[in-house]
């Protein structure tokens, strides 16, 4: 694993496309000119309809998919080559954790495809537990788990070799609203406590401003950035966050931009009023 | 055992008595009652005469003791050599399958079209390539009835992993053979098992048809066939309770070892928490 | 089972625990049912376990409904994927499917065959090859006894004595013979079949209302199919008296159990809240059997019915055979294994005869499914 040019993006995407063959010779277009460059530490998350590729986007800044167009870049190298050095951890929608594997067991999988062995493994799967709290329930098996607590394994396991980019794939998305809140403080801190560089898709708009330091709005048909949200909020973000002014600002500001009407949020309208008028999240 | 049940909130040794025997009493009661039946209706004559009778059957376990005991032994040596060759060669076929697309493409539609055939019928065959005495011919009806079950649930476990966990390892970018050792292999387990334990009956189903189309006398297949054949009807049944006394103990013994293999599938399976 | 199952998500941070607290945790997608919540793939996985026969059958069934196989792994592999679409998705279209494979076994087994002779059997002397006037000549570089002509006929040879008069002084050709035996085989096997399918639903339908029978009886139903049922038909055979009823007997015994325990499953298998919408109809027991347990357990049944099938005539074939009874392809193989020495290419008739009406019997039943099921998601399997 290398250590970060401070000064160069972690993520550097430049005019990355992708096109999918269809039945009967044709092609459909997932992405298209996709330009983002994601600096060091930052929290990013990919929100848009179905269909606009952000999902797309994040296997292909993990090359588990390659572009049909553009350049992706990891670090200064090729996604390859970051896949290949493992610089980054994922964790999917499902946790996909292996039902043969214990908790503990589930999180040593990747030190031991590194060959990480003896004290050293032990002492990170125990950090790792310790990080996601779930310390007490290393001998248990996924089945034994609620859907959270396995995507907090999930977590862990995507924690495991340290990488300096972490990959989330809508993680919480088949959980309940107040499951989700609660995971989403605790990404926050781990994300606080580690300083890694995170990509986050997701469909919640309440939890991609919550979460980010930057929205990034995507419009299908082909897939496109149609707007760059930037979140100030300040850190560190608890429940009062969600409960700011601002922030119902930044919600109202990605919900428009999703509708396709960008709009920069204004102080103008007192926001409480704006959100009954609005409605509910999400 | 829901919470609305008297017997678990009854304390204590009692409780511990009464949640067994609910569990054990009813079979227990019926296994009584239908032998009583049979002995009775057997004594009276009111039911066909090769049925026999359960003390017939006792009798015939005292007096040929030894020509059982040496019958079953050679037959569950028969069955076991079977399982034995069609679980390696069912195993072997079935990494070449995941590995392999030309191999599978040849062996599942054979395997497929194995199923739906009536192998039994290879038995004469088995009894004249190898001589009609040679416990390798009885062997390898077995062999021949473990193999598909086996090779097919190999397979299947082998290659039907869950995309994304194929996906999670192409994201840590190890090779086949890491997929293998990590997920194909513990993936295929529970199948394997399952098919195993079909298997374990097979195999003795194979051993003692083929018995029945040809064999030593000290078979459990020549033992049955011309006791009843002789009339002998208490020695008959001897022969088969012992044939599926050793099988069922053979299925057990496989379970028990799956229960060691694979704990994290057993309490999957059994919706333990 | 566990008492403490709450219904709802977790309540709050102290029930996913805290570090170093070892607690039972409350399952809260368990308690909907195990094929309800997609909420991680362990319990979908747990869903098609218990949906899936052949990555979990009961304890002791005797065989596996393989039919399928080939579709499942095609969709796993990478060419696959567009192998299971288009017009191997209709009903008949997969109908058409299981037929190719079956099809294509034949002509497999028969190359491997003729492979085998080729490298190690009795030398092939081949004149006048189909009045070409070329001649033809082979000399294999082993010899194994079990591929020479005696053993292992040639395929043509088998097909050959198919067409010729296998009896002195009949005009009766093996074929036609063979056909007759087969009739008389299918006749006992099919009866059998229907009757323990009906025996096996019935038990299922009793076991799925009363769990005191079902505890009472259940073991002895599992029992039964752990014994090496199928070694028993012979006996039975000479029990009931050497006639057709005891094959009857043996194909019903053979068809009951699997046909119970996949029925019983798919009496069970309906989402649980599935059942509370229809008592939130104020449905009776047996409005709720025929209206949703039943229907449900359509596909379970027949894929028990396939399996039943194929051992329904093997023991059919079995039932006949030690004793010789009836005019069955059970009597054919006896005579025609005694008389080896002189003609192995009838035996071997005989054996592709079988197979090919255990393969009837598979596809039959099949083609039902394919019918009866086409409305269904993803029926094949």
């Amino acid at each position: 694993m290398t250590t970060p040019d401070p000064t160069q993006p972690v993520v550097h995407l430049a005019g990355v496309g992708k096109a999918f063959p269809t039945k009967g010779g044709g092609e459909t277009v997932a992405l298209d000119g996709i330009d983002l460059d994601i600096a060091q530490g930052e929290f990013i998350s990919l929100i848009g309809p179905s269909g606009c590729g952000k999902s797309t986007l994040l296997r292909l800044v993990g090359d588990l998919i390659e572009p049909t167009g553009g350049t992706v870049e990891i670090n200064g190298k090729s996604a390859h080559q970051a896949r290949v050095d493992r610089d980054y951890g994922i964790v999917f929608q499902a946790p996909v954790l292996f039902d043969w594997r214990s908790v503990e067991a589930n999180v040593r999988l990747p030190l031991e495809i590194s060959g990480v062995t003896g004290d050293e493994r032990d002492q990170r799967i125990d950090e790792m537990l310790e990080l996601v709290e779930l310390g007490g329930f290393r001998d248990h098996y996924p089945h034994q788990l609620s859907g959270g607590m396995q995507q907090r394994v999930a977590i862990a396991r995507a924690l495991a070799l340290q990488p300096a980019l972490l990959l989330m794939d809508e993680p919480f998305g088949a959980l309940d609203e107040m499951t989700r809140e609660r995971l989403n403080a605790e990404v926050l801190r781990i994300w606080r406590a580690t300083g890694k560089t995170v990509i986050f898709v997701t469909h919640s708009i309440p939890e991609a401003v919550f979460l980010s330091t930057r929205v990034v709005v995507m419009s299908p048909r082909p897939g496109r950035i149609s707007h760059i949200v930037d979140v100030d909020l300040p850190q560190p973000r608890t429940e009062d966050s969600r409960e700011s002014d601002r922030y119902y600002e930044l919600v109202t500001e990605v919900r428009e931009a999703l509708r396709g009407r960008v709009k920069v949020a204004a102080a103008a309208v007192p926001s409480a009023e704006r959100a009954r008028a609005e409605g509910s999240f999400g | 055992m829901t919470a609305g049940s008297p017997t678990a909130t009854r304390p204590g040794l009692a409780g511990w008595f009464s949640q067994r025997a609910g569990r054990i009493l009813p079979p227990l009661v019926v296994l009584v009652v239908l032998l009583a039946l049979w002995q009775i209706l057997g004594q009276q004559g009111l039911i066909p005469r090769p049925l026999s009778t359960p003390s017939s059957i006792l009798n015939a376990f005292s007096e040929h003791s030894e020509v059982l005991l040496r019958s079953g032994w050679a037959t569950l040596l028969e069955a076991l050599g079977g399982l034995f060759i069609g679980t390696t060669l069912g195993l072997v076929m079935a990494f070449a399958a995941s590995r392999f697309i030309v191999a599978r493409d040849i062996l599942l539609p054979l395997a497929i079209g194995a199923a739906a055939i009536p192998l039994v019928a290879l038995a004469p065959i088995f009894n004249n390539w190898f001589g009609i005495a040679n416990p390798m011919s009885k062997m390898a009806m077995s062999a021949v009835l473990v193999f598909f079950p086996i090779f097919i649930s190999a397979t299947r476990g082998l290659v039907e992993v869950s995309p994304g966990a194929l996906e999670l390892m192409r994201s840590y970018a190890v090779g086949e053979t890491e997929i293998l050792r990590k997920v194909r292999i513990p993936n295929m387990l529970p199948f394997f098992f399952t098919a195993l334990k079909v298997s374990t009956t097979l195999a003795f189903i194979g051993a003692i048809v083929a018995e029945y189309f040809g064999g030593t006398s000290e078979v459990i297949g020549r033992v049955v066939i011309t006791a009843m054949f002789a009339g002998n009807f208490g020695l008959g049944w001897a022969g088969i309770l012992l044939g599926a006394f050793a099988a069922i103990v053979a299925y057990l013994i496989v379970s028990a070892v799956e229960r060691r293999a694979i704990p994290w599938y057993i309490s999957l399976r059994d919706g333990e928490a | 089972m566990s008492d403490e199952r709450e219904q709802g998500p977790p309540t709050g941070p102290a029930d996913d625990g805290a570090a170093g607290e070892r607690r039972r945790v409350p399952m809260p997608y368990r308690a909907l049912g195990p094929n309800t919540s997609a909420w991680s793939s362990t319990s979908s996985r747990e869903a098609e376990l218990r949906r899936d026969p052949l990555a979990d059958p009961e304890a002791g069934e005797i065989a596996l409904d393989v039919g399928d196989v080939a579709d499942d792994v095609a969709v796993h592999t990478r060419r696959g994927a567009e192998g299971v679409v288009g017009r191997w998705q209709t009903p008949l279209g997969r109908f058409a499917r299981t037929a190719l494979a079956l099809a294509l076994f034949f002509l497999i087994a028969g190359f491997i065959w003729e492979t085998l002779k080729w490298f190690g059997g009795t030398p092939w002397r081949f004149e006048n090859v189909l009045g070409t006037g070329v001649d033809y000549f082979h000399d294999p570089p082993f010899r194994v006894l079990q591929f020479s002509d005696r053993q292992l006929p040639h395929i043509w040879d088998i097909l050959y004595e198919l067409l010729e008069p296998f009896r002195r002084g009949s005009e009766e050709t093996l074929l036609e013979f063979l056909l007759a035996s087969a009739l008389f085989t299918l006749r006992q096997a099919i009866i059998g079949f229907f009757v323990g399918a009906v025996i096996g639903i019935a038990i299922a339908s009793i076991f799925v209302h009363s769990q005191r029978s079902e505890r009472a009886f259940m073991p002895y139903v599992v029992a039964s199919q752990t014994i090496p049922i199928v070694a028993l038909a012979p006996v039975i055979a000479l029990a009931v008296g050497l006639g057709p009823l005891a094959v009857i007997i043996v194909a019903t015994y053979l068809t009951f159990f699997p046909v119970t325990i996949s029925q019983l499953r798919g009496l069970r298998s309906p989402d649980p809240r599935a059942m509370e919408l229809m008592r939130s109809y104020g449905a009776s027991r047996w409005d709720i059997y025929r209206k949703l347990r039943f229907p449900a357990s359509v596909p379970f049944l027949f894929t028990a019915l396939k399996v039943a099938a194929t051992w329904a005539i093997i023991g059919a074939i079995i039932g006949e055979g030690p004793g010789g009874v009836g005019e069955g392809l059970g009597k054919a193989i006896i005579s025609f294994s005694q008389q080896y020495i002189t003609g192995p290419e009838k035996l071997w008739a005989t054996i592709l005869i079988a197979s090919l009406v255990g393969i009837a019997a598979y596809l039959a039943v099949r083609l039902a499914e394919v019918l009866v099921l086409r409305n269904r998601p993803g029926a094949s399997s």
